[in-house]
């Protein structure tokens, strides 16, 4: 049976040489956690599922960098990697799997240009695409969207775009289905409104989204805690979870998680 | 040394990487003649891509990758490059080497696909690929379609996924895996040192 994965993020500031991990709040403030291919040989041994490593400058100009911290990682670390920020073209994809990345993330570029997704999924396989889903809850009816039942009231989720600076219009249920016809291979779906609280995943979200869609559901946006995880991953239908700070300032380790999981009754890698 | 065949479709480094790192000397080798130069102790068929482009692409290879099967070679087949080594897939018209006997088929209905995780091994023959492995150590699948040997007595495990299946697969020096040793962590590497130290003995 397959297990649920534990996904660490790891948030990388390109803009020093070799990059380091950093953590925002919702999108925002900064604090400083580590060198990247350091953190991830520390997750590796912990027990961690695969690892993301996002350029959360988004910059085109660093790909490089990036492409840097990917090959020393993955000199050591022998799990899936995914590669995303700055994901603009096939050439950038190609960068990244050339350094030694299994997947890369899209989200800017998809929601500009779907037809990213197809031509990644088409050179390098549906399993190397994943489709980042940045969500916010919209509350009140709308015509055309898919609405859905909170305890704070019915909403619909929008796509935000350039590092949640931006809004799109898009609906997220409905562009994580076209995503899957498109050829993504997961969905990395963040909510906005959880995203650094430590409150806790959007459970509504990621329950909607992956009842929407046959691929694997990665939940983000909101752990604060192993329970947390424990909760979206046994009330969902969602596949892996992913954390960043909780893992990145030693709060809690995988293999916490993990036990933790385990206890509740969800299958995992231990 | 290990002659690893880039059949140009995507990333080798994991797999240079990790065959490098417990002991063995990998070296990439992108056409036939290198590998008839080569002069390979092993040989490994990583696994990127669909069936009928690796096929395409693995033909150049095939008089000389008979001869070392047939030497005695070993040889490790990676996903795609397990599957490759059957006569025939529901994926492509193209036909495979056929040094294993059997077929490819697409994974059943009701479950997603690809299969794309960690799963768990069923061992049923102890041999020298899986010394040190154990019935529920998790390795990491990502495929769509999955072998059915015609004779079962070359399954080493097996899986579960929606179905009992073919995990790993090892006939004389043949040795073929399903899921990807060089992205299964400490486990992985197990069964990639045991297959170094076939190629040292």
């Amino acid at each position: 049976m397959l297990a649920k994965r534990i996904i660490p993020c790891l948030d990388c500031d390109l803009g020093v040489p070799h990059g380091r991990v950093v953590k925002g709040v919702q999108f925002k403030q900064i604090r400083y956690a580590g060198i990247p291919w350091e953190l991830a040989e520390e997750y590796d041994r912990q027990g961690a599922d695969e690892l993301i490593f996002l350029d959360i400058t988004a910059s085109h100009e660093r790909r490089e960098t990036m492409a840097k911290v990917i090959e020393k990682t993955s000199e050591n670390v022998f799990m899936p990697l995914t590669v995303g920020g700055g994901i603009r073209a096939l050439a950038d994809a190609r960068t990244a799997f050339n350094s030694g990345a299994d997947k890369v993330s899209v989200n800017t570029a998809a929601l500009k240009n779907p037809d990213l997704i197809n031509d990644i999924a088409k050179y390098f396989g549906n399993q190397a695409c994943v489709l980042a889903i940045d969500a916010k809850r919209r509350y009140g009816r709308e015509p055309g969207r898919e609405m859905v039942d909170t305890p704070d009231g019915e909403c619909w989720f929008e796509c935000s775009f350039y590092g949640g600076r931006e809004f799109t219009g898009i609906d997220a249920i409905q562009w994580a289905i076209e995503a899957e016809e498109r050829g993504a291979g997961d969905i990395m779906l963040t909510s906005m409104d959880r995203d650094g609280t430590k409150d806790g995943f959007d459970i509504e979200l990621t329950k909607a989204v992956s009842d929407s869609v046959n691929i694997p559901v990665i939940a983000s946006g909101g752990c604060g805690n192993p329970e947390h995880i424990l909760e979206v991953l046994r009330d969902t239908n969602a596949s892996a979870a992913l954390a960043a700070s909780i893992f990145h300032f030693g709060e809690y380790t995988v293999g916490e998680v993990k036990e933790c999981l385990r206890k509740g009754g969800v299958h995992v890698r231990m | 040394m290990i002659a690893i065949i880039d059949y140009g479709m995507g990333n080798l480094r994991s797999i240079h990487n990790a065959l490098a790192k417990v002991g063995g000397n990998p070296v990439i080798v992108s056409d036939s003649n290198a590998l008839l130069d080569a002069d390979a102790d092993a040989v490994v068929i990583p696994g990127v891509g669909s069936f009928g482009d690796a096929m395409r692409n693995l033909t150049p290879f095939s008089d000389r990758l008979f001869d070392l099967v047939d030497s005695g070679t070993p040889l490790l087949g990676i996903c795609i490059g397990m599957q490759v080594l059957f006569e025939r897939s529901e994926e492509s018209d193209a036909a495979g080497f056929g040094l294993l006997e059997g077929d490819v088929i697409r994974l059943p209905d009701g479950v997603k696909i690809p299969q794309m995780g960690w799963n768990e091994l069923t061992i049923r023959s102890d041999t020298d690929l899986l010394a040190g492995i154990n019935d529920g150590d998790f390795f990491y699948f990502v495929h769509s379609y999955y072998c059915v040997p015609e004779d079962e007595r070359v399954i080493a495990a097996t899986t579960d996924y929606g179905v009992d299946m073919a995990a790993v697969v090892e006939k004389d020096n043949i040795h073929a895996v399903q899921f990807h040793p060089e992205k299964s962590s400490k486990k992985g590497l197990k069964i990639l040192k045991n297959f170094v130290e076939m190629v040292k003995c």
